[in-house]
């Protein structure tokens, strides 16, 4: 028998050895921890396989690299944290209008401003939907385990290159900096996607142009012959700003619906022992670790207990959600800040069941046993 | 062994404690073992106090801290004065023996050894000495065979140093005797 190759990795390392194996080619970024790793494998991964690799001055620069990187028709990819996240807000806003297929990996740590560098934390919660100003689309994707970064990078870039838009990559310090075995899937066994390159048949073509019925223009490579305007401002199908308030107003439109039409192909959850369950914990990311074991040690205790967790965080899976309500009298949300995704189940459950909140932060996890006091005063 | 068997490492910060947890971690992933690795430490790159922690187990390991360990390596006299307060009841504690042992702990259930001195007087650089304490931990536990905890190293030092490594890790099992290895003796579950 074929031993498996299975090796220790580092969340981090998996992000960047996923990133490639999904085709990015150009990663520019400003290295802050816990992101660092990303920066660091990508300086000696990119050069052979033929990609570029760029530190730049700051964050700011680091994104509008990635933007203009992608434009030219590259898959690409920039890394940081918390400060740094806020940072780049601004030109994340604009890959939302502009449609630039890209991906924004945050590693979360605690605080605001520059908080506990080498902390776990999830504040970065509702920044991920919200932190550019505007209405604008947003697809956000939190791992849990080192695999699931390899394979759900791939999946970040995919849905970036299917819907244009920018995906952020939402890990936090406890899957991150955290180690564990992997056995990598096939390459030949991944599905890759790339964005529509030529514009379609029969349609105008307009940059922004799409046929009757569909959400996604093609994008061809800036570079390669075909020239045309890339703006921040609103903008008519040829690119060009536009004041013409039917038009902007159909732009920002499709913008939202090409993700509000398309939920059952972006939408993710895992549900873990949730058929018979009474309470259900709602939790993300790294928290699904200390969630875990505490659903085994409740059941072993004679509890009904589940886990239904997002996966795609943004949009919040609330359909999901709301088709388990009927089954469950409580519901404990579980995360590493002072309330950002219980609002979202709070919204999505609107009163039909209890929402209790578990948070933590003080620059620890909050471990299993607080988990099952939580449940138990719950029960009491 | 219980089902989940956590490790703890701790010194200051460039002793290569954390470089120890993942070697351990690795050894384990090549000798078929669940293992998860993490570490905490402060914003400094150098001199302060710093944690690694390697979990093992047969089964997949959700939460991936260590609760209270079972075993805990400790190189310097502020990490084992810390760390010893939490310890798993009977867990096995390695100490540098330039340490003086805290009065919390039973001498029964710690091994004093010259990590350190070995380090830099028998493989001539003090910088492995983590690679001697990775010997010397195996030696005492029994946790992998030589050849997985060989390629736990090798997966993560530099090409060319591997004498250098298998010296040290050759003179870190030296440091235990033949009865400690008895006593000390772990076995998965």
């Amino acid at each position: 028998m074929a031993k498996k190759k299975v090796v220790l990795m580092q969340g981090n390392e998996a992000c960047v050895e996923g990133a490639i194996a999904a085709g990015m080619r150009f990663y520019a970024g400003y290295p802050i921890t816990p992101s660092t790793e990303i920066a660091e494998q990508c300086a000696v991964r990119l050069p052979q396989v033929g990609g570029k690799f760029i530190q730049m001055e700051d964050e700011l620069a680091s994104i509008a690299a990635v933007l203009g990187a992608s434009a030219a028709g590259v898959k690409a990819m920039t890394a940081t944290s918390g400060p740094g996240f806020s940072l780049k807000q601004e030109n994340i806003g604009y890959g939302a209008m502009a449609e630039i297929p890209c991906v924004v990996v945050d590693v979360q740590r605690s605080g605001p401003s520059t908080g506990l560098p080498t902390s776990p934390s999830q504040g970065d919660y509702m920044q991920a939907r919200w932190g550019t100003h505007g209405d604008h689309p947003v697809i956000a994707i939190s791992p849990a385990t080192v695999r699931e970064v390899y394979d759900l990078i791939i999946r970040a870039f995919n849905l970036s290159e299917k819907y244009r838009t920018p995906v952020i990559f939402l890990m936090d310090e406890i899957v991150g900096h955290m180690r564990e075995g992997v056995e990598l899937p096939n390459p030949n066994d991944l599905i890759i996607n790339k964005r529509k390159m030529s514009y379609h048949d029969g349609a105008n073509k307009q940059c922004y142009a799409v046929p009757e019925g569909e959400y996604v223009p093609a994008m061809k490579p800036f570079g390669q012959g075909e020239r045309y305007n890339i703006t921040g401002l609103a903008h008519d199908e040829s690119g060009f700003p536009t004041n013409d308030n039917a038009v902007a107003g159909a732009l920002y439109t499709r913008l939202m619906e090409k993700i509000d039409h398309n939920l059952d192909d972006i939408v993710r959850v895992q549900e873990y022992m949730l058929e018979d369950a009474e309470t259900a914990i709602v939790c993300f990311g790294g928290t699904t670790r200390a969630v875990m074991t505490a659903v085994q040690e409740a059941r072993a205790a004679g509890m009904k207990v589940g886990m239904f967790r997002p996966i795609t965080v943004w949009p919040f899976p609330e359909q999901k959600l709301r088709s388990h309500l009927s089954r469950l009298k409580k519901l404990l949300v579980v995360e590493h800040n002072y309330g950002q995704m219980v609002l979202e189940v709070q919204r999505a459950v609107a009163g039909q069941t209890p929402v209790e909140f578990l948070g933590q932060v003080n620059g620890t996890v909050i471990p299993p046993a607080a988990i099952l006091e939580k449940l138990k005063e719950m029960e009491g | 062994m219980s089902a989940r068997y956590e490790m703890r490492f701790t010194g200051s910060g460039g002793q290569g404690v954390i470089l120890a947890s993942v070697i351990l971690a690795e050894a384990a992933v090549v000798a078929g073992h669940q293992a998860v690795q993490s570490q905490a430490y402060g914003p400094e790159a150098r001199g302060g106090l710093c944690k690694a922690e390697t979990i093992l187990s047969r089964e997949q390991i959700w939460f991936s801290k260590v609760i209270q360990p079972s075993f805990l390596l400790a190189l310097t006299q502020a990490s084992l004065d810390k760390f010893a307060q939490d310890i798993a009841p009977g867990a096995v504690v390695m100490a540098d023996s330039s340490l003086t042992v805290p009065d919390c702990l039973d001498p029964e259930q710690v091994l004093s050894v010259p990590i350190l001195e070995t380090a830099r007087k028998k493989v001539g650089k003090v910088m492995t000495a983590n690679i001697v304490a990775v010997g010397a931990i195996n030696a005492a536990l029994g946790l992998f065979d030589q050849e997985s905890l060989r390629e736990g190293v090798r997966r993560h030092i530099p090409a060319g140093t591997e004498e250098l490594n298998w010296k040290a890790l050759e003179e870190g099992a030296k440091l235990i005797t033949p009865e400690q290895a008895e006593k000390f003796r772990q076995t998965l579950e």
